[in-house]
């Protein structure tokens, strides 16, 4: 055991038990697995990822490139830090070989997220952003203070002094002044890990209490001070990755803050005078040092009086020992026996927060590292963080010996070996050095390992550092697990789900549904032993022969209304709406400039002003977007107001040659006879006080009412005509029925039989281009030339030649040759399947299919690709069923 | 997460925004009379400055306003004063 008495700042009256590798140990609350580990011995965490070399605590935070651990309980997680993980009561960890492996169980935890604006953030509550925190908070100003350590007052050990008090109790009062402070807010365990845009910064809080494990707090801020310190950097010799070699200052952490002596024999390699404090407070400790410091002169303060050895201009080339350090080889060849060797070569600014918004970092020769070289507007770097520190170093990034075995990036098993092969094979930038060589692209984002390769590779290529530059730092500053990025939008709430009013009746019905954008659609209702196939095909005959409903209640509504309104229509849509007359109903299309379809749908004229206009389901918010688009910025001039009422209508199509008797029977004070309710005209009628309004629209080709009413009033009138059908075994239906029989008609789905290239023509569709308008969007398109070009692909029908195959949809559409053969490799694609079902009104399967100048070769035979086998399909007109229409009236 | 200036609202979060390419492409007066290569040129060419760029947002999660602003496609920066 080294844990000291009378050293660190753990709760020594409660003991913690853990087990690692097997072995139960014992801990204190303010312990990380890797001083608990420390205390007892531990050295070795594991071995590296690529050469299996044995590997162990380097550091006590976030900087150490070695130190992973897999946690088993209190729940799996691979590769954390062992210097990062807090010891709680039941921790079961384990060594790690190279990776680490992910959960088998689903994680059952909470993670969440919360939203701040704010006048300042501050990042850091170590010396420098407790100042800053303070201030602000002094003159009014709203704070947040994120700090990713599990107390406020970063690396201070105690030693110092501030304001004339001791380091530990000038910040405990900080942070009690904070504390009382009403407009501040402060979080430890908080890691700031990315700084966006405009203030933006997202912090990750590991939770220590209550249902939520992890929170990420988005902070706007109106000005950022980064007060985010400073990280040791080694110097790099040969076996420089041996358990036992530690940067210095996270010995001199470990024992101020846990108690803990990480050795007793210890030597410190140093070109820095920081690291004598490490040398100084472990001596105090009761270990053995001696120092090695590369300096012809250093100051060496505090050796004299302790009497600890300094080799002045000497070096270490060398760790020795295997599974932990034994010695420390020097330059002229002595071996300095130890059993902990700390390394010291400076500090590099932990600038990441600067870094990820794009903030220059200049090199300062000073301090042989890159610190914030300019102003970046709301953005403040403060305290070490900026590179403010007294103390000089002697810049070093490597000593002479076998490049090898010297390891720039232990995280990556990456050494100056690797960084010579890179420049050899032609890289001169650091970027492209970090991507061959993979240094910096660890877990720790070489912290410890960036700025030396970066002066290795200076140095390689005889150019100064500073010209060089260092590689550009990204988020995020430490990992962060993904579950915590998601939060609570997982699972259900990973997108928003959209349900009918008719949801409960639907699924009280046993329908099956499909996802149609954030929709719940009804697919079709099985009944017992039936599959959807069945299903469908009994729909589909229940649509045919006597009547069927559905739920059509997603179709996207938009109402139009102003003394424009039929100007803005004849302008979107290709065919003419300000002719229609009040009480009828339009089918039309919409494209985009370019002439391609958009959308369809039917528009009915309720009032001289006023149109109520469908789009399909899935593109009901994009229609809406266009016309507002058009309106506010071309033709601003309109009177025209557009507002979407998808949600406020409910509508049930009641299909088939029965319905006029349901229909009839529901609302027998409509007049539903063909002469006085005819097709594509609609009616408003009151059932029971309730307004609901009737249109004869047909997406069959059957006798059809649209039954339109207050989404409230829905569920009830779903029952009356259910109720008024049952005669007729009135049979609902789902959207796969509706497509078959949408389909057989040749009636196309924008966005499943168009892609964004076909235009109304390619559809067979002229019909529906007016000839009298000047103009209208997309209008011009339709005259170029490729829009004129006979070989365009062009909508018809397919129907396999076995009458048995149902192809599937997206297949490629080929041809063979005249003596019968394939075309050689690639074999020409003419064309795909855009839609395919069995139909039972035509008693075979059929398909739609957009096919080069198909129009011109119905009839004609060509080969459709199904697994291995190649499918003839000959060629048909799109529509198949009832070509005549005559089935529309009833 | 940039924060767009929305005449109307104020600044807001840009995934509240959609993007509407470049501003100031008006609709020809009369397209029939334009070649197709004129045509061509409304429709599928636009402008990719380095620099300052006059764009279309729609704040289609706020107050579904269509505006112009200016952005400095080098460092993604709104330019004060740019919507109109």
């Amino acid at each position: 055991m080294t844990r000291l008495d009378g050293y660190g700042r753990l709760d020594r009256s409660r003991t913690l038990r853990f087990v690692f590798d097997d072995v139960a140990y014992t801990g204190h609350p303010g312990d990380t697995l890797a001083s608990a580990l420390l205390a007892h011995g531990v050295r070795r965490t594991g071995t590296s990822v690529k050469l299996g070399r044995p590997r162990g605590i380097g550091a006590a935070w976030v900087e150490d490139p070695t130190g992973l651990v897999q946690i088993e309980e209190p729940f799996p997680e691979p590769m954390l830090l062992a210097a990062t993980v807090e010891l709680t009561d039941g921790l079961v960890a384990r060594s790690i070989a190279g990776r680490g492996r992910l959960a088998q169980v689903a994680d059952t935890a909470r993670y969440d997220r919360q939203h701040h604006h704010t006048d300042v953030l501050v990042i850091g509550a170590g010396p420098a952003g407790l100042a800053a925190a303070q201030q602000a908070a002094r003159v009014g100003e709203d704070v947040v203070l994120v700090d990713d350590r599990p107390e406020a007052g970063g690396t201070l050990t105690g030693t110092e002094t501030i304001d004339g008090q001791g380091s530990r109790e000038w910040a405990a009062g900080v942070v009690a002044e904070l504390a009382a402070t009403p407009t501040l807010l402060h979080l430890q365990r908080t890691t700031a890990f990315g700084h966006y845009d405009d203030g933006f910064v997202l912090a990750l809080e590991r939770r220590t209490s209550g249902a939520t494990r992890q929170r990420v707090h988005r902070i706007r801020a109106a000005r950022i001070v980064i007060a985010t310190g400073a990280t040791e950097r080694p110097i790099v010799f040969e076996d420089n990755d041996r358990p036992g070699v530690m940067l210095a200052s996270a010995a001199r952490d470990l024992l101020h803050r846990q108690g803990v002596r990480a050795g007793s024999e210890v030597v410190v390699f140093t070109s820095d005078d920081a690291a004598y404090a490490a040398a100084v407070d472990l001596h105090d400790a009761g270990a053995r040092i001696t120092v090695v410091d590369v300096r012809p002169a250093p100051t060496a303060p505090g050796c004299i009086e302790r009497g600890i050895v300094v080799h002045a201009d000497a070096v270490v080339t060398r760790a020795e020992g295997e599974e932990q350090v034994t010695g420390a080889v020097l330059g002229d060849g002595r071996t300095l026996p130890c059993d902990l060797l700390l390394v010291s070569g400076g500090w590099n600014p932990t600038a990441h927060l600067f870094s990820h918004v794009r903030g220059a970092l200049r090199y300062d020769p000073r301090l042989g590292a890159f610190r914030p070289g300019e102003e970046v507007p709301g953005t403040q770097v403060v305290g070490a963080a900026n590179g403010e520190w007294a103390g000089s170093t002697s810049v070093l990034w490597r000593v002479p010996g076998d490049p090898s075995r010297q390891f720039v990036d232990l995280a990556r098993d990456a050494t100056v070996r690797d960084i010579e092969r890179a420049v050899g094979a032609g890289m001169r930038s650091v970027e492209h050095v970090k991507r061959y060589t993979t240094i910096g692209t660890a877990h720790d984002q070489g912290r410890t390992s960036g700025v030396i390769a970066s002066g290795i590779t200076a140095e390689l290529l005889g150019r100064p550092v500073d010209d060089l530059g260092t590689t550009t730092f990204r988020p995020p500053f430490v990992p962060v697990a993904f579950a915590a990025l998601a939060g609570r939008e997982r699972g259900d709430l990973y997108d928003p789900v959209r349900t009918t009013v008719l949801h409960s009746a639907h699924v009280a019905a046993g329908a099956v549904f499909e996802d149609v954008g954030q929709w719940k659609r009804a697919r079709h209702y099985p009944r017992a032993g039936e599959d959807m196939a069945a299903a469908v095909l009994r729909e589909c005959a229940a649509a045919r022969s006597g009547v069927a409903i559905m739920d059509g209640s997603t179709l996207g509504k938009i109402d139009v209304q102003g003394a424009d309104a039929g100007v803005l229509l004849d302008r979107l849509y290709t065919n003419l709406m300000s002719s229609l007359k009040v009480g009828r109903v339009r089918y039309g299309v919409m494209c985009g400039n370019d002439g391609m379809m958009i959308d369809d749908g039917t528009v009915l004229r309720v009032a001289d002003d006023r149109f109520l206009v469908t789009t399909t389901t899935g593109n009901a918010a994009f229609v809406l977007e266009w016309m507002e688009e058009w309106l506010q910025t071309e033709w601003p001039d309109l009177a025209v107001h557009v507002t979407s009422v998808t949600d406020q209508w409910a509508v049930l199509p009641v299909v088939g040659p029965r319905s006029r008797d349901v229909i009839g029977a529901v609302f027998a004070d409509v007049d539903v006879s063909n002469e006085t309710f005819g097709f594509m005209t609609w009616q408003d009628t009151v059932l029971d006080g309730v307004p609901v309004r009737l249109a004869r629209i047909s997406f069959s080709g059957e006798l059809a009412y649209e039954v339109h009413v207050d989404a409230r009033y829905a569920p009830a009138l779903w029952e009356r005509l259910l109720e008024a059908g049952r005669p007729f075994d009135i049979t609902p239906y789902g959207t796969e029925t509706m497509h078959v029989l949408r389909a057989e008609k040749g009636y196309p789905i924008v966005g499943q039989d168009t892609d964004g290239t076909v235009t109304p023509q390619d559809l067979g569709m002229s019909w529906v281009i007016s000839k009298k308008k000047t103009d209208f969007v997309g209008k011009r398109s339709f005259a170029r030339a490729e829009n004129l070009n006979p070989q365009r692909k062009e909508l018809v029908s397919l129907l396999p030649t076995d009458a048995s195959t149902t192809l599937p949809e997206g297949s490629q559409i080929v041809e063979h040759r005249a003596d019968g053969t394939l075309p050689p490799p690639p074999v020409p694609m003419l064309g795909h399947v855009t839609s395919s079902y069995r139909s039972a009104a035509l008693g075979r399967p059929f398909a739609l299919a957009l096919l080069r100048a198909g129009r011109s070769r119905v009839g004609e035979v060509v080969s459709v690709p199904v697994g291995d086998r190649l499918v003839a399909a000959e060629i048909g007109p799109t529509v198949l069923v009832d070509p005549e229409g005559a089935r529309r009236d009833g | 997460m940039q924060l767009i200036p929305c005449p109307w609202c104020g600044p807001r979060e840009e995934s509240e925004f959609h993007y509407g390419g470049q501003a100031d492409v008006a609709y020809p007066d009369d397209p029939a009379a334009l070649t197709d290569e004129q045509w061509a040129q409304f429709v599928f060419f636009r402008d990719n400055p380095k620099g300052p760029f006059a764009e279309r947002w729609f704040h289609s999660a706020g107050c579904r306003t269509w505006f112009r602003a200016v952005r400095d496609t080098r460092t993604y920066a709104f330019l004060p004063g740019s919507p109109a």
